[in-house]
């Protein structure tokens, strides 16, 4: 279980947070961005194509040597995180997340201006040991 | 701020702190106002800004799905007004269209031990539920009006809070794409 890096983009689309363990050759900013358009137009076209309920909030992508999983709040607060293969069905741990570190240390830490990125360094901890505890192997 | 009171049982604040503090909130105000009006739309400030990020809050601790009508929203702000609040106002006044309704309750707690001055007729003490309710609906992608109809502090049998529902907001598309 290997966690590549992970993105938070809030509701009007401001990337709030990013982080890459590992590199991929293109610097984080542009990464960031090429991530978020090309999640946007798959939601849309996920919940226009849907034959069910059109209730989006997760999504799961994998390719050959990695996977991205996506959840998004009812509030509009979006999580990428991208892994590699061997990670499965992580909805209810990136609602965890959602739950436990962004709420708890964003949402209400009045210091954290909502929709701007986040600084608070008692958050990047917090995500950094989350992911450490539910990753283990993963974070070098 | 200390992380002590975040992990204080919600239960367990004690309401007349609560009600005192916010009653000392509102006077402070008048006074750096002097003007009822900007008064009405501070407090209507404050509780939108209260309203984005308690509305997180909600839905990390109840884990609440999204609503297909506005009856199950409604259902949802009784709800939250139980969890945040402690007390469970009545829906009522539905209208015909189904767009509009009223929360009504017989106890406010932030109006206990309030008396409105004869001159301040025009307060609305409460304001800052409206904009609570706003900014927590917006973040849910729906907009709404609150306004009071009737308040205990003007005589009234009950405090009525009125919500109507205008649009869905859509979501957000991002720079550069269209």
């Amino acid at each position: 279980m290997t966690v590549y890096s992970i993105l938070i983009v809030d509701r009007v689309g401001t990337i709030l947070y990013r982080k890459q363990w590992n590199q991929s050759g293109i610097s984080s900013e542009e990464w960031a961005k090429l991530m978020y358009g090309m999640l946007f137009p798959v939601k849309t076209f996920e919940s226009t194509i849907s034959p069910l309920d059109p209730n989006f909030n997760f999504l799961c992508s994998n390719t050959g040597n990695y996977a991205i999983h996506y959840y998004e709040s009812e509030s509009g607060a979006k999580f990428v995180l991208n892994t590699d293969n061997t990670v499965q069905n992580i909805r209810d741990l990136l609602q965890k997340l959602y739950a436990e570190i962004y709420v708890e240390y964003v949402v209400k830490n009045t210091e954290c201006e909502m929709g701007r990125p986040i600084e608070s360094e008692l958050f990047k901890l917090k995500l950094d040991q989350f992911i450490k505890e539910h990753f283990m192997k993963s974070v070098q | 701020m200390s992380r002590q009171n975040t992990r204080l049982d919600v239960k367990k604040v004690n309401s007349e702190l609560f009600t005192l503090t916010y009653g000392a909130i509102v006077s402070q105000l008048m006074k750096d106002y002097e003007n009822v009006e900007d008064v009405n739309k501070q407090l209507d400030r404050m509780g939108y800004n209260i309203g984005v990020r308690m509305v997180e809050d909600f839905l990390a601790r109840t884990n609440a799905g999204r609503c297909y009508d506005l009856r199950e929203t409604a259902d949802k702000i009784q709800y939250a007004f139980k969890m945040y609040l402690g007390i469970t106002p009545a829906l009522t006044n539905w209208s015909a269209a189904g767009d509009e309704f009223s929360l009504t309750f017989d106890t406010n707690p932030l109006t206990e031990f309030v008396e409105l001055p004869d001159n301040y007729q025009n307060l609305k003490y409460s304001n800052i539920l409206c904009g609570a309710l706003r900014g927590s609906c917006e973040m849910v992608q729906m907009d709404v009006s609150c306004w009071f109809v009737q308040d205990q502090l003007k005589g009234d049998l009950a405090t009525e809070l009125r919500i109507k529902f205008n649009k869905r907001l859509e979501d957000a598309i991002p720079a550069g794409e269209d």
